[in-house]
């Protein structure tokens, strides 16, 4: 469990990127924060492992104080998967892998093996372990920044916008890999995006972020759509038009679903 | 034709003066350059004004350098060491800006990831920032090779064997084909120490064949001017 507790971010040139923050992170699940840019989600990420610290305000992991943790160690005991994957291009895939266990002092045959296991995990052919990072795909490059965000074994897995910058189809293909291995591995996953239906579809919780912070709406994806709590959200989440907007229409003698424009979408099943 | 086979033992020394004279001045060079092109990095404001203040240091004039070197460091007139020392200031004169982008180049991203990852300051400097500017910091450190191989032949003037000694005697005692055996012999040193600077890229980069093969043909023609104006 990740807690904030009353978090506020200056920035040292006055910028408050996060104001005030209070939220519970549930174990074993995956929480999506999501806004438009500026809304603090990646400073609220990176203050989890102490990429940044916070200005006032504490953040327990499992009731620790992150603050009386020293934040190398932590980081090696936090998943972190970036977008453009952050893989270092000098490591080959095999060794971007195995980072983490080779920095906390696995022999290096051990973390190789494990590495390997790792590619087998998040669908790479274990013959890409000897290429450099820069002979992959944009895709194949964010699964191995995935394999190498589960090297360490972690508990919780934190993903910044991931998947931002490869094609549509790519993007679909590593979120259904992404929560095939919440599934598979339970871990508690904090993703930060600015895609809507990115945070319907990964998220058992989804956290709706405005400037500084603010929590627009917390909860799970169907409680938001059911119930948006104001405008801004209702807006935000495309509740008012286009797909989401959607009618049942009777066409001889059965439930169809179509969307504001008319447009088909599904069948109702009795 | 005949001078040079009987003066091929001559030539021969000089040319192992002249690797011994150039090699640390190289070497230190680097090592020099590299903290304080971090510390230009590290210290935004003061970057500009360190580089430009080293880098002024390349327009030095060499001879008076080396004759001024016994003085303020008190090392005997004719010692080897004046030259080296005046040959580290332009090495480090050509490398500090070289290793300052070098370092700077590194994406910031991989950084970031690296810091993620769990890598103190001093492992990441070691092992990633380091070694990712090696493409940037190789390509300035042949042109500071073969800068340090042509102005170590003015080593002569103060009286420190190098290959200059052919320049010297060469024209003094009107011996043309002494003075081409010079400029020969210097050029070869200079193409030798360059194939060895790239192939101890290949090895120590091997990540980065491809990418950074117009960083060397930049430097290749750097270096080709120099040498020529090393020589003139």
């Amino acid at each position: 469990m990740i807690e904030f507790r009353s978090v506020t971010k200056q920035f040292p040139d006055g910028t408050v990127a996060v104001d005030d923050f209070d939220l519970v992170i549930p174990p074993r699940q995956t929480t999506v924060l999501v806004g438009s840019s500026g809304c603090g989600k990646t400073t609220l990420l990176r203050m989890i492992n102490r990429m940044i610290d916070p200005s006032s305000g504490s953040i327990l992991i499992d009731g620790e104080d992150t603050a009386k943790l020293a934040p190398v160690q932590l980081r090696r005991r936090i998943g972190y998967v970036m977008q453009n994957s952050g893989l270092l291009p000098h490591r080959k895939v095999v060794d971007n892998v195995a980072t983490v266990p080779l920095l906390n002092g696995v022999p290096k045959g051990e973390a190789r093996e494990r590495a390997l296991e790792l590619l087998d995990t998040v669908g790479l052919d274990r013959s890409l372990a000897t290429k450099y990072p820069r002979q992959l795909s944009g895709g194949q490059q964010q699964r191995v920044g995935v394999a190498r965000g589960l090297a360490a074994d972690p508990n919780i897995l934190l993903m910044d916008e991931p998947f931002g910058a490869v094609d549509p189809i790519v993007r679909a293909e590593l979120q259904r890999e992404t929560i095939r291995l919440q599934q598979e591995l339970g871990k508690t996953v904090v993703f930060v995006t600015h895609d809507i239906d990115e945070a319907f579809l990964l998220g058992h919780q989804v956290v709706i972020l405005q400037k500084g912070g603010h929590i627009a709406q917390l909860g799970s994806p169907a409680e938001i759509l059911a119930n948006p709590a104001d405008d801004f959200v209702a807006t935000f989440v495309g509740a008012d038009r286009g797909k989401r907007a959607l009618r049942i229409q009777r066409v001889d003698g059965r439930d169809v679903v179509v969307d504001q424009n008319g447009t088909p979408t599904g069948v109702l099943q009795p | 034709m005949k001078w040079l086979e009987s003066n091929l033992d001559l030539v021969w020394e000089l040319m192992v003066d002249h690797v011994a004279l150039c090699v640390p001045p190289i070497l230190l060079g680097f090592v020099i350059s590299i903290p304080i092109g971090w510390l230009a990095n590290r210290y935004r404001p003061s970057r500009g004004v360190i580089l430009v203040v080293l880098g002024l240091l390349y327009t030095i004039p060499s001879i008076p350098l080396f004759v001024f070197m016994p003085i303020v460091l008190g090392t005997p007139l004719l010692s080897p060491v004046n030259v080296v020392v005046a040959l580290t200031i332009y090495a480090v004169a050509l490398m500090v800006r070289t290793a300052a982008d070098g370092l700077a180049s590194v994406d910031r991203d991989v950084l970031q990831a690296a810091s993620a990852m769990g890598y103190s300051s001093w492992q990441r400097f070691w092992r990633v920032e380091l070694p990712l500017s090696g493409p940037v910091l190789l390509s300035g450190l042949r042109v500071v090779s073969a800068s340090t191989v042509s102005l170590a032949t003015l080593g002569v003037i103060i009286g420190v064997q190098s290959l200059g000694y052919l320049f010297t005697n060469g024209f003094q005692r009107n011996i043309p084909i002494e003075v081409v055996t010079g400029i020969v012999a210097t050029l070869l040193i200079a193409v030798v120490f360059d194939l060895l600077l790239v192939l101890l890229g290949r090895v120590l980069l091997p990540w980065s064949r491809g990418d950074g093969r117009q960083d060397a043909r930049r430097a290749r023609r750097r270096t080709a001017t120099l040498v020529a104006e090393g020589i003139s």
